[in-house]
């Protein structure tokens, strides 16, 4: 037999210079001895690594090889040596050989690696720290564990990232690490009675596991299968569980069998001081009301996958009021009205039309968003004719205590609310038109429109004529009270 | 009344927040305390630090602040009208109990939720008074999830989203009349209105930390909700509905099925009866094949209203679809492997990445799954067909877990 020499059971930096050092002299996996530790050096007759064969010094691998080679070295499995080594030689021949999750090699490094994988998490999840006695908030703290693996300098670097500012031991049966607010040290195996038997935290902690465990939904098998018995010796709270699953069944009866209770006083007190139901339809007085009164608005179903009514907003005394078709994606999240893409864009061409944004109110024709759900997105869908007049109820109001010198219609829907106008924007566009009350209306594009045009040729022409219409807007209300401005 | 200790109000308000199902403590922004100034880390895929019998994790330390509550939703065991004991923490103890379970490493963090007392605002204000202390007082970097109380003005709830690593809010019961009817106080619209501002503001968020890294977070792990299942009439058919809709609108992280378990002094309106688990199971499941596996809801519900109880939700779907079968492990796309029952998005890629090394047989596929039993009658490999097993009537009988006592008194 061949020896090759590491400083400990997962010492990885030392496989990696003995294997390459066997890769080079050509040695095959069966006639190496891999000896973890000098007490069974002398058991066989041994002999040393030759020198490599000249001229063949380049020993590449992938890096995925040396991440599944770091995690396997961890393995308690005493055959983890020779399989990484016979790895290591058929990659040179089967370049790709990781991908091959079918290949047994392949296959048993890897369940080798998740088993590691699993020990290293389970270490982080269970360690349990115990203050020795005269330690402060700090520290110092000492843990004993067990790991199934060679795992301990692996976790270390969780610890030390988790618990900088603090003072502790881990202790296992393999090792111990030792942190003292800066630096980490690793120390000898240690036992279990080198560790505190217990910590004043520990009774509220285990207060803590017994109540938030429901008695009534019973899954032991569920608990087991991620926390594994062989990790339970060294748990605090372990001890818990066989005579909370033993009185389970007795406390969920007992919550089914009991009588319901007479309220307290309390909540009979609550009663009596219960603020009265939402604002209702019948008593609006004023925007605020309506407003108020919209948010619970169920006179179409597209309340239902809408997330809220969103009523429209501006000042009172606006001398114009823009109506457009429904909220969109963005408005209903918000609850407000053209904050989305095509809010952005009515924004920036009633800028240039020289007319003042703040001084305008904002609505829509519908108030709710109605849309089609296609896998996670929320695809704009036009509201019927059904929708367009339940809705009426809410913009009529609106006009009614705003009442604009001129209110412009954006788009086909708002138009078909306003005055019925069944047939085409481009019909009503440039004509006069005016509400029943007689109120002068416009009619011009809605500002989504403009986004969906393809080309940009059209874009800049329809955008160019949109800012037109809202400076035929401005000129039209001006023209009808000179003293009102926006 | 006498004054309670810390150790009693533990007792009580642990014990009033295990009905929540949530204690994921997951896929928020990576941090350590390596530089020395505080406390705490926080890992991709976070960490259960133990488990309870009833099979959950136990992650986070999940306490309400109180169990005061001035609502009387009748599903809750904390709903005005109940006889519980009652008690309140200080911000204090719940920092304190935090930290010194934390150095512990019991958990990853807090979860907090609360009754609400006085207003919404106030005890919004509370719970964000606790994350406040924790993050800036304590240097606390472990994690943080807290419940917003629906109501609450839009500027504790963007505070809130400053400190926590999740937010959530309950949605309850997937219909906005049995919410109406079973938690009378609960206003849909204001549960509904701040999941889509905190959209906005999660989404927000996410795009200036694209931009630069030093941008403040907001909720980096999103946000989640919860469904009570088996309160009220609610179909598997609207339940699922709603969570696509919940995701769809609002890109939930999360939509957690809690199945309604019977509760200290309950109501006598709801039916007291051992919690549907299996119902639980399945909704999950079909939640799954939904966000991770290409299925479209309506397919995974075929034409009913309730999940079969017997199987997965995926091979009942491919019983119903049997004409796709067998797949070719050999030559399908990923997108059809997904639908194979029994096959996993892990196994899937294993499957094929293997394959361009050679052609597949049955036991190449044991080796890249956990097990055959299902998959073979569903899947073409190297030698093998299933035969005429796919087609036999009672192939539904055959894959069905062997009978097993779902009791809730064993």
């Amino acid at each position: 037999m061949i020896a090759a020499r590491l400083n400990g059971p997962a010492d990885f930096a030392g496989w990696r210079r003995e294997a390459r050092r066997l890769a080079l002299a050509g040695i095959q996996p069966e006639a190496v001895a891999w000896l973890t530790s000098e007490d069974n050096a002398g058991l066989f007759a041994m002999e040393s690594i030759p020198p490599a064969d000249a001229g063949d010094a380049a020993l590449t691998v992938p890096r995925r090889f040396i991440e599944l080679a770091e995690n396997v070295i961890c393995h308690r499995d005493a055959g983890r040596f020779v399989l990484l080594h016979r790895l290591l030689l058929r990659l040179r021949d089967e370049p790709r050989l990781l991908d091959n999750a079918a290949d047994a090699d392949i296959a048993r490094a890897e369940a080798m690696a998740r088993s590691v994988r699993r020990d290293l998490h389970k270490m982080t999840a269970f360690v349990r720290f115990r203050a020795v006695s005269g330690a402060d908030e700090d520290g110092p703290f000492i843990a004993w564990f067990e790991p199934e693996h060679f795992i301990l300098e692996r976790a270390a670097r969780f610890f030390t990232g988790r618990f900088a500012g603090m003072i502790w031991s881990i202790m296992t049966p393999q090792g111990s690490l030792h942190w003292d607010g800066s630096t980490l040290q690793f120390g000898p195996a240690a036992s279990k009675a080198d560790t505190p038997d217990g910590d004043a935290m520990e009774a509220y902690w285990l207060t803590y596991y017994v109540n938030i465990f429901n008695p009534a939904r019973l899954k032991p098998k569920a608990m087991k299968s991620e926390m594994p018995v062989k990790y339970w010796r060294n748990l605090p709270e372990a001890e818990l569980i066989a005579p909370l699953i033993a009185s389970a069944a007795r406390r969920a009866e007992d919550m089914v069998m009991r009588a319901p209770t007479q309220p307290p006083e309390r909540h009979v007190r609550q009663l009596r001081h219960r603020p009265e139901a939402q604002a209702d339809e019948s008593a609006i007085t004023s925007w605020q009301d309506a407003a108020a009164a919209a948010q619970g608005c169920r006179r179409c179903a597209l309340h239902c996958n809408a997330t809220q009514t969103v009523f429209g907003e501006g000042p009172l005394d606006a001398p114009v009021v823009f109506v457009g078709e429904q909220p969109g994606d963005q408005e209903d999240l918000a609850g407000r009205p053209f904050v989305g893409p095509a809010g952005q864009v009515f924004d920036r061409a009633i800028q240039e039309a020289g007319l003042d944004r703040a001084r305008a109110y904002v609505t829509n024709a519908v108030k709710h968003f109605k849309f089609q759900l296609r896998g996670k997105r929320r695809i704009h869908e036009k509201p019927n004719v059904g929708e367009i007049k339940a809705c009426r109820f809410w913009l009529d109001l609106e006009l009614q205590f705003v009442k604009p010198r001129l209110v412009v219609a954006l788009g086909a829907s708002a138009l078909r609310s306003l005055i019925g106008h069944a047939g085409s924007l481009a019909s009503a566009r440039d004509r006069e038109l005016a509400l029943e009350d007689g109120t002068p209306l416009l009619a011009t594009v809605h500002p989504s429109f403009l986004l969906r045009l393809p080309d940009e040729e059209a874009r800049s022409r329809e955008y160019a004529r949109f800012v037109a219409d809202l400076e035929r807007a401005g000129a039209s209300y001006r023209n009808q009270v000179s003293s009102a401005g926006i | 009344m006498a004054q309670l200790t810390v150790l009693e109000k533990l007792e009580i308000l642990s014990d009033a927040a295990k009905y929540d199902a949530s204690c994921a403590s997951s896929s928020t922004t990576k941090r350590d305390s390596r530089d020395g100034k505080g406390l705490g880390s926080t890992t991709g895929s976070g960490i259960c630090h133990s488990y309870a019998p009833d099979g959950r994790c136990i992650s986070l330390l999940k306490i309400l602040l109180t169990n005061f509550c001035s609502f009387d939703c009748v599903f809750c065991i904390n709903r005005s009208s109940s006889n519980v004991r009652r008690a309140r923490f200080s911000v204090e103890e719940v920092v304190a109990l935090t930290l010194n379970f934390y150095r512990r490493n019991y958990i990853e963090g807090l979860f907090l939720s609360s009754g609400i007392i006085r207003s919404a605002d106030y005890t919004m204000a509370e719970l964000v008074r606790v994350a406040e202390t924790l993050r800036r007082q304590h240097r606390f970097r472990g994690y943080i999830h807290l419940k917003l109380i629906p109501g609450a003005s839009r500027d504790l709830i963007e505070r809130a989203g400053l400190f926590a690593d999740r937010v959530s809010i309950n949605v309850e019961l997937p219909s906005e009349a049995a919410l109406a009817r079973f938690a009378p106080e609960k206003q849909a619209g204001e549960i509904k209105s701040a999941m889509g501002g905190l959209k906005l503001k999660i989404d927000e968020a996410r795009e200036e930390r694209d931009k630069s890294a030093k941008a403040p977070a907001f909720s980096p792990a999103g946000q989640s909700t919860q469904m009570i299942v088996g309160a009220d009439g609610a179909s598997d058919s609207a339940i699922l509905k709603r969570s696509a809709w919940l995701y769809g609108s609002f890109g939930l992280k999360r939509v957690y099925y809690s199945a309604f378990s019977p509760i200290p002094d309950a109501s006598s309106q709801l039916p007291l009866q051992p919690p549907p688990l299996m119902r639980e199971h399945r909704l999950y499941q079909a939640d799954w094949l939904t966000r991770f596996y290409g299925f479209e809801t309506e397919e995974v519900l075929g034409h009913g209203e309730m999940l079969d109880l017997d199987i997965d939700p995926k091979l009942a779907w491919a019983l119903r679809e049997r004409g796709r079968f067998p797949v070719d492990v050999n030559r399908a796309d990923r997108e059809t492997l997904l639908r194979v029952p029994g096959l996993g998005t892990r196994s899937v890629d294993r499957i094929l990445a293997s394959r361009r090394f050679r052609r597949l047989r049955l036991e190449d596929v044991g080796r890249l799954t956990r097990s055959l039993a299902t998959i073979r009658h569903f899947i073409l490999a190297e030698g093998w067909r299933p035969g005429s097993g796919l087609d036999a009537q009672n192939l539904r009988t055959r894959l069905m877990p062997r009978p097993r006592q779902l009791s809730l008194f064993p």
